[in-house]
């Protein structure tokens, strides 16, 4: 019944609409409105022009100075991050600068030479110097922003330092796997066969180097170290994006990737900083990747060096997780991986030896 | 094909051969009839692409609201809970996006005003090949069926996002849409392919081969040039989407691996080894990006001659404008890996496209400055289609100026895949292209139709979507800014992203009540076609030749002779003349009062026929 009267509604307003604009149009013809060329309208949309300038400037300021209940910018936690948000408000302050010039030309010639009959327009139909002038000054502006900006790319894009922490990213529908070496600190091989519901890496435990690599339940990296992600995808493309590290790089299948930052604060230091005794980092997918794609969150935890040192130390590897996996381990290499995933009782104190001997290379 | 080259025998054009109903209107021949096809189709899709938008910014906008009151039209893409299904919000913008770029803005905008355009404003009595410009719009029309079926499927249309990128695409585990949905839109891809180079083709030999007498290039209106070099700029691109389509159908359908390899899914390794979904992207980008401005040069084309002719003034800097249409239509097919900055693309052909990349904004800018200057010093009519041209160079510069942070790989890091692109390819690509289309709906509809278009509806239906326009995609700059991905059904299960509720509601309801003021233009359109005021000969008085046909112009376009053209189409307000505009059928010799020295030296070799001198009725 109400959806009865909804559209009956909407078909009366309708009809009344149509019979307004009929009663207008056949005023306008008695009045002679349609055989002059401009129309007396012609002046409203000068006028409005202006107030629509005037309006949106003052929109534009107010909302981007303060005006919006939160802020639209995200905290900053990366070395390379500083770098880009800064090249980021150079170009905007560039931009917003002609943005709000040309808009007032654009709007005030249009408010200012609306027709007039008593004025002819001026014939101008070129000027060579106008057109060298702002051809070369937008070039001059762009070649001075496109050196900034390649300098920060090559900074950014260059080989990851020696020292850096290496993790694997993987990235599948609809989460993340994050490895890291374990105590050798080198991040085994992977053969994308030998994947099932337990090896979501895909780890190939032929080579060694997996045996002590664990997953992290959280991604977690030390303050201040230089942090490489080696990033891979398991089925489709999803991108590895993390906002506050200004940090994104796709994760492709069959072709790893990777991304080098240095994190500048620490988990702690952020949930200071916002006043959100909660905050977390997160890494998200940022590569349309199916049903799920806005599911894809990973805490990310960013620890003092001593702490992750810590972390890193009481972490289990996967094959002691999984001792059935075993079995794919070649016969010669067996007792070196029980030694290495822990699997026979050895002393503690020998693990943590190794870690430092990791650390300290 | 060979109406229009024989000017000397023009009788049989001037008492139309009876024609029945079928041969007029469907599968016509003539230019004009062909532009109104893909105008009426291109409306069409205009409404279910918005329509699209309109549901999943009720999810963005309000993601508790109950949507039960969809089901009728949805079916089981709403969830029990009364919820948008995730995986149907994913479709939803892709065919919107799909819909948008191609049907809307491609077919809809160089489809209908190349068309309806080209012969008249050259003087031609119709396209080089009628019987491929028919053709043109049916495969069109074929392209359109197939895609608008697939909306229908019971595993859904396409879900990939608009471009598509396998594996997502190549493979029916990882997402519903790339089954039968995909299936059929490479399938209507591949007709639509075709239907842009049998009309290009056209576009490109007509331009080339059937101007009139003294329509030299340097006297072309800019409408004619943007067209051209369009069309050139899909004869070359388009092929490389079809051949990324092709080899995407093989890696579907037949086991091979352009793209796919390593992968593990559904609890099962494929055996495919050695493509590179990378390689897709370097495909589809080639057309891709040549293919915005496939979408933008045509409406710059028709915003700079309904600029000029309604500020009464000669287009500033003609030679200039074609020039940096010439330059951007080079630069769009080297800068396309801008759109890969973040794939894992070697670093080195980052820094070469972000250089490329910030060169186009160059010719762009001489476009923009070159439009204000044309204002300057005018004497301004506000018809509706300047109103939307004069909105068009707004967003252009709005959006384009955000193109200077995307195209700095540095700076794209943190803004890729962001609502920031969203902002900044809706307003330059999207509106200004969507508002190209309106104005020159607007500004030809007399010459279409041979009625005026009521003004007021005009007016109301510019500023409520002009004003809609940017309360819409001004805000995403802020939401992108701050990181958050597009392409997200929710955002509530991240703490990065738990603010902005109120602006994407905000955003929602802009969108929503912009999408409701088309239908005031819709309105006007359709009913005036029918009703509206009887349109004289040139009601803009301007100095392009279609204005000299009848007001309804038959199949044929001029009943007597084509006319010559003795001067450019830009003399608007010329000092000593007595009228602000000289068509362009005007000869020198007729107007000694306004001519320089060089153009009296043109005027005495004239040779002018009596009826030409005639015809400057207006």
């Amino acid at each position: 019944m109400l959806n009865l009267v909804i559209v009956v509604a909407v078909v009366l307003i309708l009809a009344i609409l149509i019979t307004i604009f009929r009663v207008s149009t056949l005023v306008g013809i008695v009045r002679g409105n349609t055989t002059k060329q401009v129309s007396p309208a012609n002046k409203i949309q000068a006028s409005l022009m202006i107030v629509f300038l005037v309006l949106g400037i003052i929109g534009f300021f107010y909302f981007s100075f303060g005006g919006l209940d939160e802020s639209y910018v995200q905290p900053l936690a990366s070395e390379h991050g500083a770098v880009t948000d800064r090249l980021f408000w150079i170009t905007m302050a560039i931009t917003c600068f002609v943005f709000i010039v040309t808009q007032i030309l654009l709007f005030g010639f249009s408010y200012k030479y609306q027709h007039r009959e008593d004025r002819k327009a001026f014939y101008y139909p070129h000027n060579n110097t106008l057109e060298y002038i702002w051809t070369g000054i937008p070039a001059v502006v762009l070649a001075l922003l496109i050196i900034s900006g390649w300098k920060a790319w090559v900074d950014i894009t260059q080989k990851a330092p020696d020292d850096s922490e290496v993790i694997e990213v993987l990235g599948y529908q609809y989460s993340w796997a994050v490895r890291y070496g374990g105590a050798d600190g080198k991040i085994g091989d992977y053969d994308y066969k030998k994947t099932d519901a337990s090896n979501v890496a895909g780890m190939d435990l032929t080579d060694r180097s997996t045996h002590d690599d664990f997953f992290g339940r959280e991604l977690h990296v030390p303050k201040g170290k230089p942090v490489l992600l080696n990033i891979r995808a398991r089925d489709v493309i999803h991108s590895v994006y993390s906002p506050h590290f200004r940090l994104q790089m796709n994760a492709v299948p069959g072709m790893p990737t990777r991304f080098w930052f240095v994190p500048t604060k620490s988990t702690a230091d952020l949930r200071i900083e916002t006043g959100n005794p909660d905050f977390n980092f997160e890494l998200v997918c940022n590569k349309i990747c199916g049903k799920g794609h806005f599911g894809m969150k990973y805490i990310i935890v960013v620890d003092e060096p001593e702490d992750y040192a810590k972390w890193y130390a009481e972490q289990e590897p996967w094959l002691k997780q999984n001792p059935e996996y075993l079995s794919e381990v070649p016969a010669d290499l067996r007792d070196a991986a029980m030694i290495a995933a822990g699997i026979e009782t050895i002393p503690a104190a020998q693990a943590v030896d190794n870690l430092v001997v990791r650390n300290s290379r | 094909m060979s109406e229009n080259g024989d000017m000397g025998h023009h009788d049989e054009h001037d008492h139309d051969h009876e024609q029945s109903f079928i041969s007029k209107y469907i599968f016509s021949t003539d230019h004009k009839i062909i532009a109104k096809q893909f105008l009426i189709t291109g409306i069409f899709w205009a409404i279910i692409g918005g329509a699209l938008s309109v549901i999943f910014r009720l999810q963005l906008g309000f993601p508790d609201m109950d949507l039960e009151w969809l089901r009728p039209l949805l079916g089981k893409w709403i969830t029990t809970s009364g919820k948008l299904d995730s995986e149907f919000y994913l479709a939803l913008v892709t065919m919107h996006g799909t819909i948008m770029v191609f049907f809307v803005l491609t077919a809809g905008l160089s489809g209908t005003f190349s068309n309806f355009l080209i012969p008249l404003q050259i003087g031609a009595r119709d396209m080089a090949s009628g019987f491929m410009n028919m053709l043109s719009y049916w495969f069109f029309f074929l392209s359109s069926v197939i895609m608008f079926i697939s909306l229908f499927l019971e595993t859904g249309p396409a879900a990939g996002g608009w471009t598509v990128y396998p594996p997502l695409s190549a493979l029916p585990q990882a997402i519903q849409g790339s089954a039968a949905g995909m299936t059929l839109w490479l399938v209507a891809m591949v007709f639509f392919i075709a239907s842009t180079l049998l009309g290009g083709i056209n576009y490109i030999t007509t331009v080339i081969n059937l101007r009139t007498e003294g329509m030299s290039f340097s006297r072309l209106p800019l409408t004619i040039w943007a067209f051209f070099i369009t069309a050139v700029i899909g004869l070359l691109s388009f092929p490389v989407l079809f051949a990324a389509a092709l080899l995407l159908v093989f890696d579907r359908s037949f086991g091979t691996s352009f793209y796919l390899s390593q992968i593990y899914i559904g609890g099962e390794a494929l055996p495919n080894m050695g493509g590179s979904p990378i390689l897709y992207q370097h495909l589809f980008w080639f057309l891709g990006h040549p293919e915005v401005y496939i979408v933008i040069l045509p409406a710059l084309g028709i915003t700079s001659e309904i600029i000029a002719t309604n500020s009464r003034k000669p287009i500033f800097g003609y030679r200039a404008m074609i020039g940096s249409m010439l330059a951007i239509a080079f630069l769009s097919f080297i800068v396309w890996a801008h759109h890969m900055f973040v794939t894992g693309m070697n670093p080195f052909l980052g820094s070469i496209f972000m250089f490329l990349t910030l060169i186009i904004a160059v010719p762009s800018a001489v476009k923009a400055f070159n439009y204000i200057t044309t204002l300057w010093k005018g004497n301004i009519v506000f018809t509706p289609g300047m109103l939307f041209s004069i909105g068009l160079v707004s967003f252009f510069i709005s959006g384009g100026l955000t193109g200077l942070f995307l195209g700095n790989s540095a700076v794209d890091i943190n803004l890729h895949d962001t609502y920031f692109v969203v902002a900044h390819f809706h307003l330059v690509m999207g509106s200004a292209s969507f508002f190209g289309l309106l104005a020159g709906v607007y500004h030809w509809f007399p010459k279409m139709f041979g009625r005026m278009m009521d003004e007021k509806l005009g007016y109301i239906h510019f500023w409520s979507t002009f004003v809609g326009v940017y309360l819409v995609f001004f805000p995403l700059h802020y939401i992108g800014i701050a990181g958050f991905p597009r392409r997200y059904y929710s955002f509530t299960s991240f703490d990065a992203f738990s603010t902005f509720a109120d602006l994407n509601s905000f955003v929602s309801i802009a969108a929503i009540l912009t999408f409701g003021a088309q239908f005031i233009f819709l309105f006007n359109f359709f009913y005036s076609i029918y009703r509206g005021r009887r349109a004289p000969a040139n009601p803009w008085k301007s100095n392009t030749l279609e204005w000299t046909t009848p007001v309804n112009p038959g199949h044929g376009n001029w009943p007597g002779e084509i006319p010559k053209v003795y001067r450019w189409p830009y003399d608007y307000s010329k000092p000593g003349a007595e009228d602000d505009f000289i068509p362009q059928t005007v000869p020198y010799s007729a107007t000694p009062e306004s001519n320089t020295d060089y153009e009296n030296e043109l005027a005495k070799p004239e040779e002018v026929t009596p009826k030409v001198k005639a015809e400057d009725e207006a």
